[in-house]
């Protein structure tokens, strides 16, 4: 078969269309997005975001219930949301074959925390790949299909940022020619999760995971590979490649399901060795299971527990041949990452800092509102935190304080998981402003579409929420809509709004300068005419990224100059300066 | 190829500033020369004009898809302060190809700190072969200023194993028609440069 370059959310993609999966559904989160936006190419594929991760799954079950192979995917902090069918799910088991795919993110690389799925797997009682390359990404997804349907259970499959986006060289397969057959066959004993039919269903489930840690110790996807026999390792995932990097005559067991583990398979590996190392990045989740059978091992007492492991990390672990770099001899600026010139974001920040507000933040975009010179958020706990956050602060402050609390949610993220909370805060009489930032696209996660943005995952056309008459119909009386590039405007409004002894929502509506349909038209670039300017360095406090200040030589004034490649032309600094000295280019 | 000797490419630049295309280019054109080849990076919010890298490595077989630290072969540079930053991952006797281009960072663009002086010096004290290439310039010379990362694809192919004639079948094989004119030209303006 053919050969190719893909990285791990291609692979999985790939796996989905070669299983004869025809639903996929998902809400884009770093670093699974990418494996929803690669299915579309599948015309056979029914793919769709959900607008939150419970309800992408809710879809998979429902579509497996209809006899059809379905593929969720989700960011590690998604299972949260999806937590809640994914556990009664276990115990009902599937018809058509259901894989979620889950990708963590040690290190943090775009997530607010690093918690790591393979509990889930436990916690759920629900079996758990782990590739350890894309070409496992595309042979463990495609097989966790079958092994659903073998064993009546959903299946995780577990990513990591270093998986989902890494790429290496992958052999496709043929895909399945014949589609599982779909339609309505009614078994309320297995899907109607009463107390007695659950009470059936659970014993089902305890007797499925022991037949699973059975069946493993025999299976290709838990390997031995031999070495010179000094050292016996035990490792899944993308730590296999640093442990067989680190130790290139080591004797190891890697393990292609993470859970549940192949118990004899282990015990006779481990019976072979004096020192035997488990090496796995984030919880002593192999580990603290292998040490449970009697095994001694040493795992995390060398390993850190937190951030992603890489070679160097791995070999300063077990001392072999440990590296210290030579550091250049000056201290480097820092290049965090900023909003986009032109992102209609900026000016709302500034408006929350000039008016000290106590802003309650969210996922997205927008969290970088944190970052000086804008420093304008002092909470930011999960996808649609920022809301009840507001109504929970709101109920233990003084008047006075009470009204410096503003909530700021972006628009998919309010319809993520941000509609309950303001539906809470005005059921219970709370007095917050909410601000919704509604850019018309999901934006960190690389401008995915959602249900306010007008648009499908394939690009149709679709019924745009009307945000506005969502929050009028939750009970909000005070509903203003305003352009965020009008810098007066703006903080007035938002002003009002948080004297006023009541819910009141200020929806900022301005697209996204990068999003992908009805693409934004930049403005001519502005300029600073240094004459003019007088170094008071008011346009410098939005940290606009074409905006650069140049200190003056031998005394003079400095001034701040523009950099024409990269200004759309937004004019926010504009109206910051006092002082006239911005004018458009001429061409 | 016979002992399994892996070569590594770390790339540092700026979000925004297309490493991603350019890592895609560059392992392509490594596959069809018949390598093992990883390469890694991260998306999301990394990617909002901070400090971006990629690591691309090839050899027989290829393990770890990161490079280990410090075992940086030839690091990969898009812009001045991005590659001085990771110039510790690369070894003594590797080699730096960087473009010739300065982004002020938030805390220079603001006044509050100094953009490092003398980089190109500062580079050469440390590893033996370093390559500063006007990316810009010479795009501009082959026709159109977008094809910068060709031409700095082109500085570093001096660097790499696979030959002439496989660097341009890949990038006859990826780029379309219409611009394979364009990318080839760039592609032998960066080339000359080493």
């Amino acid at each position: 078969m053919q050969k190719t370059v893909l990285s791990g959310n291609e692979a999985f993609a790939r796996a989905a269309y070669e299983a004869g999966v025809t639903v996929a559904s998902a809400y884009p989160g770093t670093p699974s997005t990418e494996i929803l936006e690669n299915i579309i190419q599948y015309d056979r594929i029914d793919a769709s975001w959900a607008p939150n991760e419970k309800v992408a799954l809710e879809v998979g079950i429902g579509a497996s219930i209809g006899g059809a192979r379905t593929i969720v995917t989700m960011k590690h902090v998604g299972v949260n949301v999806a937590a809640d069918p994914l556990f009664t799910f276990s115990y009902t088991g599937v018809r058509g074959g259901l894989v979620l795919v889950v990708a963590d993110d040690p290190e943090m690389h775009s997530s607010q925390d690093e918690q790591d799925s393979r509990q889930y797997a436990r916690f759920a009682k629900v079996p758990m790949f782990e590739p350890a390359d894309s070409q496992e990404a595309l042979d463990f997804t495609r097989l966790a299909f079958d092994v659903s349907e073998q064993f009546d259970t959903p299946v995780l499959v577990r990513s990591t940022t270093r998986i989902s986006h890494s790429k290496s060289i992958v052999e496709l397969g043929e895909p399945l020619a014949e589609l599982p057959e779909t339609g309505l066959v009614r078994d309320p004993g297995k899907f109607v999760m009463l107390p007695s039919n659950a009470r059936v269903r659970h014993p089902m489930v305890e007797k499925r995971l022991e037949e699973m840690s059975e069946w493993a110790c025999s299976q290709g996807f838990n390997r031995i590979e031999e070495g010179d026999g000094q050292l016996g390792i035990i490792t899944s995932g993308v730590a296999y490649q640093y442990a067989r990097e680190v130790f290139p005559t080591a004797d190891i067991l890697k393990l292609g399901l993470v859970y549940p583990l192949p118990k004899q398979m282990i015990r006779d590996f481990a019976s072979r060795y004096k020192t035997l190392y488990v090496i796995e990045e984030l919880d002593p989740f192999i580990e603290e299971q292998v040490k449970a059978m009697g095994i001694l091992v040493t795992g995390k007492d060398k390993v850190p527990i937190c951030g992603e492991l890489t070679p160097g990390r791995v070999r300063e672990a077990f001392s072999v041949n440990p590296q210290t770099l030579e550091s250049v001899e000056e201290t480097l600026p820092p290049r965090p990452p900023n909003m986009c010139p032109g992102c209609p974001h900026r000016n709302v920040f500034h408006a929350l800092n000039r008016l000290k507000a106590y802003v309650t933040g969210d996922i997205g975009c927008y969290t970088l509102g944190f970052m000086p010179p804008l420093s304008a958020m002092d909470t930011c706990i999960c996808m649609g935190a920022s809301i009840g956050n507001a109504t929970g602060l709101s109920k233990v402050l003084n008047e006075e304080e009470r009204k410096k609390v503003v909530a700021v949610i972006g628009d998919s993220t309010f319809l993520h998981t941000g509609i309950n909370g303001l539906m809470d805060m005005v059921y219970n009489k709370s007095t917050a402003t909410v601000l919704i930032l509604d850019n018309s696209t999901t934006g960190m996660t690389g401008r995915q579409d959602n249900p306010s943005t007008g648009y499908t995952l394939d690009g149709e056309t679709a019924y745009q929420v009307d945000l506005e008459a969502i929050c009028r119909a939750l009970g909000v009386k005070h509903v203003v809509t305003i352009d965020p590039f009008q810098v007066d405007n703006t903080r007035a409004v938002i002003r009002e709004a948080m004297e006023r002894p009541e819910v009141s929502v200020v929806i900022t509506r301005r697209p996204c300068v990068l999003i992908k349909h009805d693409v934004v038209k930049t403005s001519t670039p502005l300029y600073v005419d240094q004459d003019k300017c007088v170094a008071c360095k008011a346009c410098l406090t939005i940290g606009c990224p074409a905006i650069e200040w140049v200190s003056g030589k031998d005394g003079e004034k400095g001034h701040c100059r523009i950099d024409r490649l990269i200004c759309n032309g937004c004019q926010v600094c504009m109206q910051l300066c006092k002082f006239d000295a911005f004018g458009v280019c001429d061409d | 190829m016979t002992d399994n000797k892996i070569t590594n490419i770390m790339m540092a630049g700026v979000g925004g500033q297309g490493t991603l295309l350019a890592s895609e280019i560059l392992s392509e054109v490594l596959m069809q020369a018949g390598y093992d080849v990883k390469k890694a990076e991260v998306h999301g919010m990394a990617q909002r004009g901070g400090s971006v890298v990629s690591h691309v490595r090839f050899g027989k077989k290829v393990y770890s898809p990161i490079i280990p630290e410090g075992e940086a072969d030839v690091l990969f540079g898009f812009e001045l302060l991005e590659t001085y930053r990771y110039l510790p991952q690369v070894k003594k006797t590797g080699a730096v190809v960087v473009n010739n281009l300065r982004i002020a960072p938030p805390s220079v663009a603001l006044g509050k700190a100094e953009y490092p002086q003398d980089i190109d010096r500062k580079l050469k004290q440390r590893v033996d072969k370093v390559r500063i290439v006007d990316g810009l310039g010479l795009a501009e010379q082959a026709g159109n200023s977008k094809a910068i990362n060709t031409v700095l694809l082109g500085a570093l192919s001096n660097t790499l194993e696979p030959s002439h004639e496989q660097w341009i079948a890949a990038i006859k094989s990826l780029v379309p028609e219409r611009f394979q004119d364009l990318n080839l030209k760039a592609f032998e303006l960066g080339r000359q440069v080493g």
